[in-house]
């Protein structure tokens, strides 16, 4: 029925980008909240089961932010809107950056965790096949440095996701602009 | 020169001959009542993981009766009573999560048991040996096969080997990344009372 656009243009996000955008917020929160809950659960045969899933979704979600990486590369980057102040161009900019970075690290540190396990416990990626462990070196040590790198990052990970989340609801509910709305609108094929 | 020859041809005939010596002892010679003792003993067992190293280990409490009796190794009754908490793999938090609910459960079950039912020779020195292992409240019927590995005195050393599928007494977790089958792998020391 709309002419909306598969690509970016530079006044808004074309359907791909929001795609990945919402696809790709709905896992993370939900892995973040796998991820706090299957560390406190008593339950052990829950517990083991819950991070087999942790870590199949972490790489789904890895995958998924390489791909749109490579999309965004590919497009032309939607011009922040005019009515924004200088400073929330600057911090807005830097937070989309530091979450692109942030959830590349992220996911990567816990697949060097597992890698480095004195445990050895094989990935089975959904059930489906098996993630190679990378090369780094086993040991109690290790493992247990990167996971610490891992919780800081996954606490980092959630204090930014928190910090763009309330902005875009300031956006869209105190400064009453076009912010969110134009996540959530694939750009049109004719502008209005 | 001659004598010294012929002693030399004796003893290495001696030598020779005496693998055949140790050969299985007669049913009369063993028969009794046998207690199977910590020392000379191993329960080891393996589960196999795709693509990791899976895991090794074993129990290092257990008690055991093995009977004997005089006539027929067909009538033999022998008895296992493994304490999962002894369980070590050299690595503590597997060997708490296999005490945990996930496994072994051992805050509310204190032991498996294995009792035979039916115990068949099949060879020289073999056996297969069927019986009811309990496991968290399940009982199945399971077969292990045995080998009398030495005989000397009171004591008798068998080797055991089997499989068990640990899913049917509650015990999948890790399936299908680990094997749903346990290989026990045991050596059991007894010696007569
Ligand atoms: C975007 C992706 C990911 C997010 C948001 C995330 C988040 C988290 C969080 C919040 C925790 C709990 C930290 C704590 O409170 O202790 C955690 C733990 C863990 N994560 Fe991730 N994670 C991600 C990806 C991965 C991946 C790809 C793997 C492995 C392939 C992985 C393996 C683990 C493991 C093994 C733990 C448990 C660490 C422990 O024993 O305490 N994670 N993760
Ligand atoms: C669930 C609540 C979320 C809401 C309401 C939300 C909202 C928004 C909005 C309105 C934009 C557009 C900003 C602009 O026009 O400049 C945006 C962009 C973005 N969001 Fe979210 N977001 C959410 C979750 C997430 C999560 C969990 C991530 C984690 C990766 C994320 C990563 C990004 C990134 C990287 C951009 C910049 C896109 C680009 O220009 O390449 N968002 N978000």
């Amino acid at each position: 029925m709309s002419d909306f656009r598969f690509r970016n243009t530079k006044e808004g996000y074309g359907l791909v980008a929001i795609a990945f955008h919402w696809a790709v917020a709905v896992l993370i929160l939900g892995q973040i909240g796998l991820g706090l809950t299957m560390v406190r659960v008593a339950d052990q045969r829950l517990a083991f089961n819950l991070i087999q899933w942790h870590k199949s979704l972490g790489l789904l979600i890895l995958t998924l932010i390489v791909l749109r990486l490579l999309w965004r590369m590919a497009n032309p980057r939607p011009l922040p809107l005019a009515s924004l102040r200088r400073w929330e161009k600057a911090a807005s900019t830097a937070v989309h950056r530091l979450l692109y970075a942030v959830f590349l690290a992220l996911p990567l540190s816990g697949w060097v965790l597992v890698s480095a396990s004195v445990l050895g416990i094989p990935t089975l990626v959904f059930g489906l096949f098996l993630l190679p462990h990378l090369p780094v070196g086993v040991s109690e040590a290790g493992e247990t440095f990167w996971r610490l790198l891992h919780r800081s990052l996954a606490y980092t990970a959630i204090a930014l996701v928190t910090v763009h989340v309330l902005a875009a609801l300031r956006h869209h509910f105190i400064l009453k602009d076009g912010v969110l709305r134009r996540m959530l609108r694939p750009a049109r094929r004719t502008e209005p | 020169m001659k004598t010294a020859a012929r002693i030399a041809i004796v003893a290495v005939l001696l030598v020779l001959a005496a693998p055949l010596r140790a050969a299985v002892p007669s049913l009369s010679e063993v028969a009794g009542r046998y207690a199977v003792v910590a020392s000379g003993s191993r329960l080891a067992f393996t589960v196999t993981a795709v693509g990791g190293p899976g895991i090794r280990g074993r129990f290092a409490r257990f008690d055991g009766t093995i009977d004997i009796p005089a006539d027929s190794v067909d009538r033999a009754r022998v008895t296992i009573t493994i304490y999962p908490d002894s369980v070590t793999t050299g690595q503590k938090r597997i060997d708490d999560f296999l005490k945990s609910d996930a496994v072994f459960d051992t805050a509310n079950e204190q032991a498996i048991i294995f009792r035979s039912t039916r115990v068949r020779r099949t060879g020289e020195d073999t056996a297969t040996i069927e019986g009811n292992l309990t496991a968290r409240g399940r009982t199945f019927e399971e077969t292990f096969h045995v080998r009398l590995a030495e005989a000397q005195g009171g004591n008798l050393h068998f080797h055991v080997q089997g499989k068990v599928f640990r899913s049917r007494y509650g015990m999948d977790v890790g399936t299908p990344i680990y094997s749903n089958v346990v290989d026990f792998d045991m050596d059991l020391a007894s010696r007569r009372r």
